[in-house]
């Protein structure tokens, strides 16, 4: 047993920190929210340059070969500063799948862009339903000699406004068992037939309804194999849920952080509300839930890095981290009073977040039935 | 990051596996209704098991297996992790593994006793000869210990003993006492108590069991009139006692039966898969499967902060905040996992060890009504909680 973070995972961590502090600060992440500005290419391009991009990409393609672990630990730092950004579509939603499922030449022409932080790429996998199950999946890939039409909605596309490839998930076929047709498919971004509507949600994160109307792709295209993509949505579901939690984590560590400091200073009948039991009792609780949620986080990400299974673990941990986020942010607000209710405060950046990084990608009770099943029920 | 084991601990635990299977009797599924993290079922305190516990103990302590944790010129294996996979592979069979012997006195006399006491006392306790009780708890001192009245007051060689402790567990089958006393009642708080170990058999000591609500008799009163102790059995400094507690409360506290949680949530699934309810098994129902993976989940924490603990120990550190989150998130969890555990036995919930319908054998009956005592006893939640926010967050007293 080794709790510990590697000397480099500790010093990804710190650069992040340090990173972060400086480049990203709470203004520019209310700016982008309010929807006032876009994430600024410069800054991307220094993440780029820092390897953010590509960080769990081989160094065949022009990554630096780390692990997902490593990655779960740069976005709990992300999610400590809650930098906004298409950083988590593109790597988790991009990356990712090609790596697992592209052939060498689809690797080659996406992974080195996508490292250096010149290409950006997002996957079109939900729809109306909102469901991550197989059988959701209506977009409909026809095959037309060398080339495929797509057609129907997706919804909850993140960054899909700006990126330069989609990774649209769709049905090649009609079986009874849905998950043995589906496919995923390489589409150039902002071609013909493809129309773009931006969501208002409540954290101001982009994400997108994206309507495909005959788009033409070539059978190229196709990212891996046929018919062979839900396997791949699946890993990647897996993937995203961890980074997510990686995310929450660090926000769900900001959020007590500063509550900490708060209540150590401010007053109430001559003492530091801190020395209340009652708000003690509080922080005994978020702290318990932060690093009980952070042992399921870490051990789900080391499986995986060890090629070991971890979809009991992944289930654990997403269900039981939105939650915990969501708590600790209701404490947090309990603790800042009045002031947290305000716009000028910046609790109401992390209660957003607790419950939209809940909601998506599977929730509580979703997790758990996925758990209940490994359970053998 | 690593959060598998070492070969030699997995072997080790087929060890521990291997002797549970063959040392236990083989009826002791149907006796031992022990439930997770509760202080009232726990089958080392229960008269009916003594002559077996006291059997098992000799056994354990010939394996070496009563010091696991304590360096190894002490003849211990000098690691926290192969206790913790000890305890946790014991109490999955619901057996008595430690207990103050090993877990508190062994662990105090090596940081603060003397060459004397250490020579005395440390062999026969590896070897699983005697058992202490803990004699903290007063009428008037439960959370707050330094408000003890039991008196000690020095007489030459000796020390002449009075007063009342109370939830003395187990001190109707031990041999000896592990008693904090005042020792000098105008010192400041914290600072005029003593640790000292008294012979149950000496004149003057009256232990009177009480029934807990499970209906055993798990804990005791007992009255000290005039109990002449030696000073030989003093542990560490005289007035220092506060300290030399607190100092061992961190290894108490990995013994919240962890491995009885894993048990519970296995019977639990067997017994969703072989319940019809309203014409389908009952790990079709979303609601009890709900509630099962939750359970899972939350066991599944509870052995990541557990390990932790017992990993920093390893390391040499002192794991305050951990060992306190370990202590408040199992107990808390043996009440979740009886409540859990009631709604889905339904009314069968309610039947008692004895009766033909009984599903678990009963267990979950006596289990909802122990796991009252876990978040009570060996500090409260509160105290819990308290320690976690000022000693581990360094938030402010006053």
């Amino acid at each position: 047993m080794d709790f510990d973070l590697s000397e480099e995972q500790k010093l990804l961590k710190q650069s992040a920190h340090d990173f972060l502090s400086k480049e990203c600060p709470r203004e520019l992440v209310r700016r982008i929210e309010a929807g006032d500005e876009e994430f600024p290419p410069a800054l991307w391009k220094k993440m780029a340059g820092l390897g953010w991009m590509g960080l769990v990409i081989p160094e065949e393609y022009g990554g630096s070969g780390g692990s997902f672990l490593d990655l779960v630990m740069l976005f709990e730092e992300i999610g400590y500063k809650i930098c906004p950004g298409p950083l988590f579509s593109s790597v988790v939603f991009g990356s990712l799948p090609i790596l697992m499922a592209g052939s060498r030449e689809q690797k080659k022409e996406f992974l080195p862009g996508i490292a250096r932080g010149e290409i950006t790429v997002t996957m079109a996998l939900t729809e109306p339903s909102a469901s991550y199950d197989p059988s959701s999946i209506h977009v409909k890939a026809t095959a037309r000699g060398d080339e495929y039409t797509l057609s129907g909605t997706k919804l909850f596309v993140p960054y899909a406004t700006g990126a330069d490839y989609l990774l649209c998930v769709a049905k090649t076929g009609e079986k009874k068992r849905p998950e043995k047709c589906i496919s995923i498919f390489i589409v150039k971004n902002k071609i013909p037939g493809i129309t773009i509507t931006s969501l208002t949600t409540l954290a101001g994160d982009r994400q997108c309804e994206v309507v495909f109307d005959d788009v033409t792709v070539a059978n190229t295209g196709i990212l891996g194999t046929r018919d062979k993509g839900w396997p791949i949505v699946e890993a990647i579901l897996e993937n995203a849920s961890l980074v997510s939690c990686a995310e929450m984590i660090g926000g769900a560590q900001a959020v007590m952080d500063m509550s900490l400091q708060y209540a150590r200073e401010r007053t109430q009948f001559n003492r530091p509300i801190g020395s209340f039991q009652v708000i003690q009792n509080y922080f005994a609780d978020m702290w318990t839930d932060i690093n009980a949620a952070r042992y399921l986080l870490h051990k789900a990400a080391w499986k995986i890095s060890e090629g070991i299974d971890a979809g009991m673990d992944v289930a654990m941990a997403k269900s039981r981290t939105g939650e915990a986020y969501r708590r600790v942010t209701t404490l947090g607000h309990q603790i800042f009073g009045g002031i947290g209710f305000t716009k000028e405060h910046d609790m109401h950046l992390f209660h957003e977040r607790s419950i939209t990084g809940d909601l998506n990608l599977g929730q509580g009770a979703f997790h758990r039935e996925r758990v209940a099943r490994r359970l053998g029920l | 990051m690593n959060f598998d084991f070492t070969e030699e601990e997995k072997q080790f635990r087929q060890e521990v596996e291997d002797f549970a299977k063959t040392e236990l009797p083989a009826d002791w599924d149907e006796k031992a209704l022990y439930w997770p993290a509760g202080y009232g079922t726990l089958p080392g305190l229960e008269k009916e098991f003594k002559e077996f516990h006291d059997e098992l103990l000799l056994k354990l302590g010939r394996k070496g297996w009563l010091t696991i944790g304590w360096p190894e010129e002490y003849g211990g294996m000098n690691s926290m992790i192969k206790h913790a996979i000890f305890d946790d592979v014991m109490s999955y069979h619901r057996a008595p593994g430690g207990d103050v012997s090993n877990a508190i006195a062994g662990p105090t006399i090596l940081l603060v006793g003397s060459d004397d006491l250490k020579k005395e006392w440390l062999p026969r306790i590896g070897r699983g000869e005697l058992r202490f009780w803990l004699g903290y708890s007063e009428p008037n001192a439960g959370s707050d210990l330094a408000s003890i009245k039991t008196r000690a007051v020095d007489n030459g060689d000796e020390f002449i003993l009075n007063g009342q402790k109370i939830w003395s567990s187990g001190a109707h089958i031990a041999d000896y006492a592990w008693v904090l006393a005042k020792t000098d009642p105008d010192a400041p708080r914290y600072a005029g108590e003593t640790l000292m170990i008294v012979d149950n058999k000496s004149p003057g000591i009256t232990i009177r069991p009480i029934e807990n609500i499970c209906g055993i008799c798990s804990f005791n009163e007992v009255f000290f009139d005039d109990v002449r102790v030696p000073k030989k059995n003093i542990v560490g400094e005289v007035n220092k006692g506060f300290y030399c507690v607190m100092m061992a409360l961190l290894y108490e506290r990995l013994f919240v039966g962890i491995g009885a949680f894993r048990r519970v949530l296995d019977e639990l699934v067997e017994f969703a898969k072989e319940t019809e309810h309203n014409g389908q098994p009952l790990a079709k129902d979303p609601l009890t499967r709900d509630k099962l993976a939750a359970m899972a989940i939350e066991i599944e924490i509870l052995y990541g902060f557990y390990w932790k603990t017992a990993w920093l120990m390893d390391k040499g550190q002192v794991p305050v905040l951990e060992a306190s989150v370990l202590k408040l998130f199992g107990t808390e969890l043996g009440r979740k996992l009886a409540g859990a555990a009631m709604e889905i036995l339904g009314m069968y919930g309610q039947l008692k060890r004895g009766s033909k319908w009984a599903p678990l054998r009963g267990l979950v009956s006596l289990g909802y009504m122990d796991s009252v005592s876990g978040p009570i006893g060996a500090g409260t939640s509160e105290v819990q909680r308290g320690i976690i926010a000022t000693r581990g967050l360094g938030l402010p007293r006053k």
